[in-house]
């Protein structure tokens, strides 16, 4: 049995949330710099290059790349056999967050009684927190700070097998034909397929973890992220809904088992400002 | 590229055209979806808005804390289709100006053409870049609300454009 005190992780989600905020990883960056050579019109040409010059005074001012910095979305694996020690977890997972939105000033933007009252609880706490038990003895921490101009335009619809792979592609093409402008693209979609209608959503969030430029080990679904960038770019949203080559920089499809009357399918969309990191604790 | 003067002036208005890349400079007003409900509210009472409506700009922006010595943090334009259901009653007490990013209504688009106004887009993830061109910022109401607060901004070439102009051309409908 290995001890890891919680302290650990919650220094790591700390020091996550400041760097997320600032510094696009590297796989959107060089998507982003590869759709500034494609575009050829004035106006998507004019967004790609206020795209790429804000990431620059980004990370050297240390200025936020957006100023919605993003709810906090935490996975952790904890191996079976960590014992965690110096207290709560979720409590130090939350004031990680806390911790790494109050000292790197990013804006605070979740409200509690998300109905009637509405108000802001201050510290972006709290977090919405995944908690798997994996084997061995580490935890592993990933942090995603997601913006909710894109998470507004995310769908799941529940089809089923007639609708096969053409019934995914066209509810994939449809939402995010639906998320248009508003969402901010170029984006970076996820696809969750199989599960259930809540399983297949988590899928497609986790599909945004899995670096842009990389695809599924299965050839099939590997292909199928092809085909979708393919067909979504085909719409022709563009940089910020000003028409163009780039309306995605990337689609990542996660699947799982389903039941046999079934075929959930959700769609998460993101921003260009796909944040997230992973942090491995032993 | 062209440079806008605010508080809007009527020719400019009548001569600005959708799609156009402008930098706009002057003061405008930030708020976002809790002010513009509490700017209803107000409105719905009979009582008097913390800011001067007329010929205003209003920018839908929620911005990052300021760091020691500069004006604002990060402060690009968040989804102005949230703001709509409260947009055509401020364009009818005199808001001249928007600013944000995504379509507007067909009843928000109607308003702008019958009061003769203007709805810029900015870039959204630009937040970094564009807050160099705030230079200050000043609290006017509804502080309670942080980041959402209702507040004055001057601005120096904010990078912008024409999203729909006063006869109703849409920046998103251009070939």
């Amino acid at each position: 049995m290995k001890e890891i005190s919680v302290r650990k992780i919650e220094d790591a989600i700390a020091s996550m949330c400041g760097e997320i905020a600032v510094v696009y990883n590297s796989g959107i960056r060089n998507a982003l710099l590869a759709a500034k050579e494609a575009e050829t019109t004035e106006k998507a040409s004019a967004v790609m290059d206020i795209l790429i010059q804000n990431a620059e005074i980004a990370e050297k001012e240390r200025i936020p790349i957006c100023q919605d910095t993003g709810m906090a979305i935490v996975f952790l694996k904890i191996g079976q056999d960590v014992h965690l020690t110096d207290g709560s977890l979720n409590e130090a997972v939350n004031r990680g967050v806390e911790r790494g939105y109050t000292d790197n000033l990013l804006r605070a933007s979740v409200v509690a009684d998300p109905l009637y009252e509405r108000k802001n609880t201050k510290t972006n706490t709290p977090a919405v927190i995944y908690t798997e038990i994996t084997d061995g003895e580490k935890v592993e921490v990933e942090i995603m700070a997601k913006g909710f101009g894109s998470e507004n335009k995310s769908a799941v619809k529940m089809l089923t097998m007639a609708d096969g792979e053409k019934g995914v592609i066209d509810f994939v093409c449809d939402t995010v034909e639906k998320a248009g402008p508003n969402a901010c693209p170029p984006f970076v979609i996820g696809v969750g397929i199989g599960g259930t209608f809540d399983y297949c959503a988590l899928l497609s969030k986790k599909a945004l973890l899995r670096e842009a430029g990389t695809h599924h080990s299965n050839e099939k679904f590997a292909e199928l992220e092809e085909k979708l960038l393919e067909r979504i770019n085909e719409l022709n949203i563009g940089p910020m809904g000003f028409h163009g080559k780039t309306t995605a920089l990337a689609v990542n499809v996660e699947e799982a088992p389903t039941h046999i009357a079934g075929m959930p399918v959700a769609v998460n969309v993101c921003c260009h400002v796909c944040r997230h990191a992973k942090a491995v604790i032993e | 590229m062209r440079r806008v003067n605010l508080p809007l002036s009527k020719e400019d208005i009548l001569t600005l055209k959708a799609g156009e890349p402008v930098l706009l400079n002057g003061e405008i007003y930030t708020a976002r979806d809790a002010a513009h409900k509490k700017l209803h509210e107000l409105i719905e009472q009979g009582k008097e808005l913390p800011f001067e409506i007329e010929n205003a700009t209003i920018y839908y922006v929620g911005p990052t804390p300021a760091k020691e010595g500069q004006a604002i943090g990060s402060a690009g334009p968040t989804t102005s289709g949230r703001m709509d259901p409260f947009t055509p009653e401020l364009l009818d007490h005199g808001l001249k100006g928007m600013i944000g990013k995504g379509r507007r209504n067909a009843a928000v688009k109607e308003s702008i053409v019958k009061n003769r106004a203007v709805y810029f887009v900015a870039v959204g993830g630009a937040g970094a870049l564009l807050s160099h061109s705030i230079v200050k910022r000043e609290p006017v109401a509804f502080e309670e609300l942080l980041a959402e607060a209702l507040t004055k901004l001057t601005v120096r070439d904010f990078p912008c454009f024409v999203g729909i102009d006063c006869e109703g051309n849409d920046i998103y409908d251009l070939d």
